[in-house]
């Protein structure tokens, strides 16, 4: 059972071959065991748990189930949780509780989701690699000498360690695809607009979105369709007909047209990755597809518009931790500036308070135009890239990341080098478009590879259909860290 | 939580920049005005900044030398702030945020306006307006009307204004003045004295009559305003603008021209008539299908008595306990005789003790005017027959025996004669 | 371009964070870096492209003029630093 996907945890709860609570029990023994190496979580209430089991027990025993009835899923540590604390990674809410819940954690507990606790990410979900939790780095669960890319590490270690079979994670600039691709699990970004964010902590508001962490694209499809779905509390939020993502994946690859952008495979591609994927495009072309060569041109400067776009608008959500209505609040203080400057100096890390600095200087007096602003035009170019790109294709694929997991403490001293693990995965939400990763092979390490597909503004159905039909002949995605056995 | 914009405020923003002919941006944006301040929750105001929803338009306010328009530079749609409460919480302040996150229209003048008097006057003509198109209930108490003031000097015959302060906190039009009145002084002295002026946020205390500084001065502003991604842009659509339109109200300026010309009303009668829309309502109201001698009366009689009572009760038109239709009974008995000016003021204040309509009134108490000729003439017949020595003293000239016959004839028939009538019917049996 | 210790200690005053002396260099060093590799995006031209602000182009949704929330202050000042008479407490605000 702990190795199975969602898809045959829900057949097996249906034929009463299992009960939720003997699943819930099932990986919260798993995560008793293993958390204290891999770290994944942050948080887990047994009890909670239990009680959510149970009442998923219920209602199918009285023939009234979900469809995700039973299923036990764990959320990022960045979605509110009432009753049961949020910490966003960070100090500043190491004793957060939340007065509501997340609109996606609503839709999940109405879908029957049972709630098994609240994973590691990095703090405020700044990092590519976990490292910036306040609660410790997590541990990939392929080698615990790596990272397991972040910010949602937590999500990605868990679901490839077996802790849980699927969870949710939240992406800005990569946050769910690269901790999938270095975990060998397979994520999904939505379309901007198509998850809402209330109740999720905001990081970039114009570029988070909430999307699933599993180990099938069918898995990523069940939870999309209980994830997915317009909120009026959420001015972004799209209103738009609700699609089954899960219904028609065994979709025709025939004439599929995939672009494939040479700038995803320049400098810094690791050989082996860049194999891998190679391998993957050679596979859709037996099966009909055509690749066509496409153009980003200004693909290279997606990791300088993000780190100026998204840091300024952190620098703004970030400015309610100021100790005074929740978070933390230094012990001392002379008064009010004094207050805020320790609440704030001491609640937050050190990438976060990096990122805050570099948001407030790009919005300065005098530097606004120069970088802020120039930065917006930029996000429009790249947009009409994309835009340009998909007259001549139907999706986009490339590698997930340029290099395989990395070691834990490699990266910490040079920002830059640790931005650049996102050069892949950064175009496609200044753009808002939808993409994912899914394991398609392993370096000469044994660390798995992502390859990532990228669709046109609301193509999740497509998307996850070429990647369940990669799925169906590949196993890639089946494969066990062999440092966390059943 | 997140925010959504109320289709209400849009509404009402829309409806005001209409009312002050200002230009409606089709198409707006919230920004983010970021600082830090305990009354502001999020460390930021959502605002409207490079575009906001109405720019331009006028004010136009009657000042003693006659009307001045003051220029609107914008409106714009922004979140309030909540409330700080500096009463002692053991050497703390206390926050309240319940209004945090409301909707509010700021509305910026052009620096058009020259000392308190002038202020004050359009701050009036403006919640006047406000109250009259009905996006705002005006209570300034509550914070639902609110104004800042912004205060430079300069000297006679400078073209560049001054460095200005802000003054906030003003919560009544006579604490505006007298903070406006107080922070110029203030700013008179210290060039006077060879200094300069500190561009800064300044609080009323109408406890002292005194504005002092509000943020340490230290503080460098940059609100790095940028546009909100938690708020799409902001779409007026042409229909809208069209409905709203058709919706508004009759101004009051254009009412005001309206009712001095249809009925030839004095210019301060019409006045006092337009001084809010509730008001002008109950006095149209009133001369439905009236002709204009009729119209004159009710005009003078809500100007004059109805205003005067309601004053006197502290209550607005809307809670007068006499209906127009109420006091339009009364104004036809006045006009057609029935009643005298006094025996109207009588009935009047029975309606408002709650007794009824003026006929209702008149029939229970009697007050019919008498107007029956043969009635009158007796009357007169029987005060003449007891004043022998009045009727001699007005024979040999004494104007003043004829007022006191005039007098106990009145008083014969308790008020209730024409003393029109009276003075004729007299006048034809003496002289 | 590069900060110096003045700019970024003006910056950190603005945003409401302390550099420590001793942590100083670090951080205007590692700050620099990321400025630097940002900086590669300012000799493009952009004249004439309109700034992207969000990343879908839609229009605001509005709501209607109802009342949605119930009064919560007793759970939202539950997790609160310092509450009186349902205000939250701060170090005074004017001296």
């Amino acid at each position: 059972m702990l190795n199975a996907t969602v898809a045959e945890l829900s057949s097996a709860l249906a034929a009463r071959r299992v009960s939720s609570v003997e699943l819930a029990h099932l990986f919260l023994d798993r995560i008793e065991r293993l958390n204290a190496s891999l770290n994944a979580f942050i948080t887990v209430d047994r009890a909670h748990t239990l009680e959510d089991a149970r009442r998923a027990d219920a209602r199918r025993a009285r023939q009234d189930a979900r469809p995700l009835d039973g299923i036990p899923i764990a959320h990022k540590d960045i979605y509110c949780t009432a009753g049961l604390r949020t910490t966003c990674g960070s100090r500043m809410l190491e004793n957060f509780v939340s007065p509501y819940d997340a609109h996606v954690i609503e839709r999940l507990s109405t879908a029957g989701a049972v709630m098994l606790g609240k994973t590691n990410m990095d703090e405020f979900a700044m990092g590519s690699s976990n490292e910036t939790s306040y609660f410790g780095p997590v541990r990939n669960p392929w080698d615990t000498a790596r990272v397991p890319g972040g910010s949602s590490g937590g999500s990605a270690a868990a679901v490839a360690a077996r802790m849980a079979p699927a969870a949710t994670g939240t992406d800005t600039g990569g946050s769910i695809r690269q901790p999938a691709a270095l975990t060998g699990t397979c994520g999904l970004k939505p379309t901007y607009g198509l998850v809402s964010r209330y109740g999720m902590i905001a990081f970039a508001s114009s570029f988070d979105q909430g999307g699933p962490i599993a180990r099938t694209a069918q898995d990523l499809a069940l939870l999309l369709n209980a994830m997915a779905g317009f909120d009026a509390r959420d001015s972004t939020s799209i209103e738009r007909a609700p699609e089954d993502y899960a219904r028609a994946l065994d979709i025709d690859l025939k004439d599929l047209r995939i672009g494939v952008p040479e700038e995803f495979f320049g400098d810094g591609l690791d050989a082996d990755v860049r194999a891998r994927v190679e391998e993957a495009l050679r596979w859709f072309g037996a099966e009909g597809a055509r690749t066509v060569p496409v153009r980003l041109p200004n693909a290279g400067l997606a990791l300088p518009v993000y780190y100026v776009l998204a840091p300024a608008e952190a620098s703004s959500n970030l400015s309610r931790y100021d100790g005074v209505r929740y978070g933390h609040r230094a012990q001392d203080y002379a008064d009010l500036l004094d207050m805020y400057l320790r609440s704030r100096t001491e609640g937050f890390g050190e990438e976060v308070k990096r990122r805050i600095l570099v948001g407030t200087y790009v919005l300065s007096h005098g530097y606004y135009d120069a970088y802020y602003l120039q930065a917006q035009k930029l996000r429009r170019l790249i947009a009409q890239d994309f835009v340009a790109a998909y007259r001549d294709c139907d999706v986009i694929v490339g590698p997930t990341t340029p290099t395989t997991a990395f070691a834990l403490d490699s990266k910490m001293d040079d920002p830059v080098q640790m931005y650049l693990n996102d050069i892949y995965t950064i175009p496609a939400p200044l753009a808002g478009l939808p993409a994912l990763s899914i394991p398609c092979g392993f370096d000469r390490q044994g660390l798995p590879v992502g390859l990532q597909l990228t669709g046109n503004h609301f193509s999740e159905a497509r998307l996850l259909g070429i990647a369940h039909r990669y799925q169906q002949a590949s196993d890639w995605h089946l494969r066990m860290p062999a440092e966390t056995p059943l | 939580m997140l925010p959504v914009l109320n289709a209400a405020a849009v509404e009402l923003a829309v409806r005001f920049g209409l009312a002050v002919g200002a230009t409606i941006n089709r198409r707006s944006i919230f920004a983010r005005k970021n600082y830090f301040y305990p009354d502001l929750p999020k460390g930021y105001q959502i605002s409207q900044y490079e575009l906001p929803i109405v720019q331009g338009g006028t004010v136009a306010v009657a000042l003693p030398e006659g009307e001045k328009r003051i220029a609107l530079t914008r409106a714009h749609l922004e979140e309030d702030a909540g409330k700080s409460l500096h009463e002692d919480f053991h050497g703390m302040s206390g926050i309240d945020l319940n209004r945090a996150g409301t909707a509010l229209l700021e509305i910026v003048s052009e620096p058009d306006l020259r000392g308190a008097k002038e202020a004050v006057a359009y701050a009036r003509a403006l919640h006047a307006l406000v109250v009259w198109i009905g996006v705002c209930d005006g209570n300034m108490q509550e914070g639902s009307f609110r104004c800042d003031a912004n205060v430079s000097v300069r000297r006679a015959g400078d073209s560049a204004y001054g460095t200005r302060c802000e003054i906030k906190n003003l919560n009544s039009f006579r604490f505006m003045e007298r903070a406006i009145e107080f922070e110029a002084r203030r700013q008179i002295g210290i060039l006077e004295d060879g200094g300069r002026i500190e561009q800064e946020t300044r609080l009323y205390d109408p406890d002292r009559d005194e504005t002092r500084s509000m943020r340490s001065k230290e503080e460098a502003h940059d609100y790095r305003y940028f546009p909100d991604p938690d708020l799409l842009p902001l779409v007026v659509g042409e229909q809208d603008i069209a409905r709203i339109g058709a919706e508004m109200p009759e101004l009051p300026g254009v009412r005001l021209q309206r009712l001095t010309e249809t009925f030839a009303l004095p210019a301060a009668t019409a006045a006092i008539l337009t001084s809010s829309r509730q008001l002008a309502d109950y006095f149209e109201s009133a001369i439905a299908n009236a002709d204009l001698e009729t119209v004159r009366q009710t005009a003078n009689w809500i100007a004059g008595n109805t205003s005067a009572k309601l004053n006197a009760l502290g209550i607005g038109i809307e809670d007068c306990p006499v209906g127009p239709a109420q006091l339009r009974g009364l104004i036809d008995r006045l006009a057609d005789g029935t009643l005298s000016a006094k025996l109207a003021k009588e009935v009047d204040d029975a309606m408002w003790a709650g007794e009824g309509s003026a006929d209702a009134i008149i029939e229970k108490r009697g007050l019919q005017q008498i107007s029956d000729l043969g009635a009158l003439e007796k009357a007169v017949d029987e005060v003449l027959a007891a004043h022998a020595r009045q009727v001699e003293d007005y024979r040999a000239g004494k104007q003043k025996a004829f007022n006191s016959l005039v007098g106990q004839v009145m008083k014969a028939t308790r008020g209730k004669a024409n003393p029109a009538q009276v003075n004729e019917i007299l006048r034809r049996k003496l002289d | 371009m590069s900060l110096s210790k003045d700019e970024v200690d003006r910056i950190a005053r603005l945003a409401r964070l302390a550099v420590r002396p001793d942590e100083s260099a670090a951080v205007i060093e590692r700050l620099n870096r990321v400025l630097g590799m940002i900086e590669t995006m300012r000799a493009v031209d952009t004249r004439g492209v309109e700034p992207m602000a969000h990343a879908l182009d839609v229009v605001q949704r509005l709501r209607p003029d109802a009342v949605t929330e119930a009064d919560q202050h007793a759970a939202l000042q539950a997790v609160a630093p310092a509450v009186e008479r349902d205000l939250y407490l701060v170090p005074k605000v004017i001296e």
